[in-house]
């Protein structure tokens, strides 16, 4: 029996926009197993980030729940959401999110401040994730002093500083050119591959499809389908043309 | 895998946690802070300078040596002018206004970072205790400065009204009420400048701060400036 991590019940999302009701979401049903490398495909506007949040209670859902290790988040206390935060997601975002104020090392620390982890550990450990990610010699760089896919790595090394079980990343190669997108998504399917690591990734990146164990279809905050790595593996067959 | 276990509660950080990150924050954004800070110290100067003005002018009315400034003026039973109260309440006006709008600003401006802190696992005590550590340093700072600037911006001027009289008559301490009209004397004056310009820094910060840190995360960080 497939062990299920994330699971989201008639998830609705609406935002007030003056005297108007936007639906983001409009009863999502979703069930996520542990270990799958899950990408939430569909165009701009279609909910997929606002889904995304859900997942990573990093918003509320109006309505309908999301249940994590059979947890329903909207059950738990403040204090537990930021554990939960801290301890059980890692998250990486289109825009890095980095504090500019704190250098690479000063960013992968933070998660294991915030963990109470002590200053020796979490030095060692911020310097291991950061040469993890092939940052060993910019560890003291400001984010500012780094182009966009070192800050992407950063993010990656901070995202897993207090060993996650799941990774959500939010459009993570949308910012990068190709080549470099394309290390940024090798790095994060290691993770899912040799970490056992749940990544869940919100995209519209076609090259996230061959990486991916399922893809869902997110369009007008609903799930269009679901398409699971057999089919995606025929269709980017037949993108590349090569027909046997 | 260590799943399936309850999520525990977060744990609360040691407060020379929140000192060392909101210091280190103060240093690496010294620049902003220091325009922050000249907000704070500007309103005390214009609010200590008019008071500290106010006060010299009393103790030389009453100590005989009346200015020639407030000679046409109407003045109260207690021998302030109403010119003088008008003023003094505007400068309070200004000075509270052009705090609370640096602080909003600087706190505003820092949305998306407190957004990123609560996704890294931030309690919203912690944000807000961050942000009253550096806007009580600013705010302390700031006022002080402001207050000093202020009180010698009165001394010059007052130099200029009544010469070195002002010297031997400087009300520097507060006045006995049964001698006259009520006097604080320039240290309370100070003193009171620094405090109003802590707690205007600390309030116009930690407001703000408070309602980011209570918003969820992703909303947070979706607000521009």
């Amino acid at each position: 029996m497939a062990d299920i991590v994330v699971k989201t019940e008639d998830v609705v999302k609406e935002y007030r926009m003056g005297s108007n009701i936007l639906r983001a979401l409009d009863g999502i049903n979703i069930e996520i197993n542990r270990g799958e490398y899950i990408s939430l495909m569909g165009p701009s506007g279609s909910g997929k980030s606002t889904l995304f949040n859900m997942i990573g209670a990093l918003d509320r859902p109006t309505e309908g729940r999301v249940y994590i290790d059979g947890q329903n988040m909207s059950q738990l206390s403040q204090k537990q959401i930021a554990a939960f935060r801290c301890h059980r997601v890692g998250y990486i975002f289109q825009s890095y999110n980095l504090l500019h104020v704190r250098s690479a090392h000063g960013n992968v620390t933070l998660p294991m401040i915030f963990a109470g982890i002590s200053e020796k550990q979490r030095n060692e450990k911020a310097e291991q994730l950061l040469d993890m990610v092939g940052l060993g010699d910019r560890m003291y760089h400001l984010p500012d002093e780094l182009s966009g896919g070192q800050r992407q790595r950063v993010a990656i090394a901070r995202a897993l500083a207090n060993d996650p079980s799941i990774v959500l990343a939010d459009e993570p190669t949308a910012n990068l050119d190709t080549i470099t997108g394309r290390e940024i998504i090798d790095l994060i399917k290691r993770l899912n591959t040799e970490q056992g690591v749940t990544v869940i990734s919100a995209t519209h990146d076609l090259k996230m499809l061959d990486v991916s164990d399922r893809i869902v279809d997110i369009r007008d905050g609903l799930v269009e389908r679901i398409r699971n790595r057999d089919e995606i593996e025929i269709e980017v067959g037949e993108v590349g043309g090569a027909g046997h | 895998m260590q799943q399936r276990t309850p999520i525990e509660e977060q744990i609360d950080l040691p407060f020379v946690e929140s000192l060392r990150i909101s210091f280190q924050s103060l240093k690496i954004r010294f620049g902003r802070s220091i325009i922050t800070t000249a907000g704070i110290t500007l309103g005390i100067a214009f609010l200590v300078s008019v008071w500290t003005n106010n006060e010299i002018g009393i103790a030389l009315q009453e100590s005989g040596r009346q200015s020639t400034i407030n000679t046409f003026e109407e003045t109260t039973e207690q021998g302030i002018s109403t010119k003088d109260i008008w003023l003094i309440i505007m400068s309070l006006i200004v000075c509270v206004v052009g705090i609370a709008n640096s602080m909003l600003m600087a706190v505003t401006e820092r949305f998306r970072e407190i957004g990123t802190m609560k996704c890294l696992g931030a309690l919203d005590g912690f944000v807000v205790r961050l942000f009253l550590l550096e806007s009580g340093f600013q705010g302390f700072s700031g006022a002080l400065i402001g207050a000093l600037v202020g009180t010698l911006g009165a001394v010059l001027l007052g130099l200029k009204d009544y010469g070195l009289d002002l010297f031997f008559y400087f009300p520097l301490l507060p006045a006995n009420p049964e001698d006259g009209p009520m006097q604080l004397g320039v240290i309370i004056i100070i003193l009171l400048g620094c405090i109003l310009g802590m707690i205007l820094a600390v309030i116009g910060s930690s407001f703000p701060a408070w309602r980011a840190a209570k918003l969820p995360p992703a909303e947070a960080m979706r607000t521009e400036v």
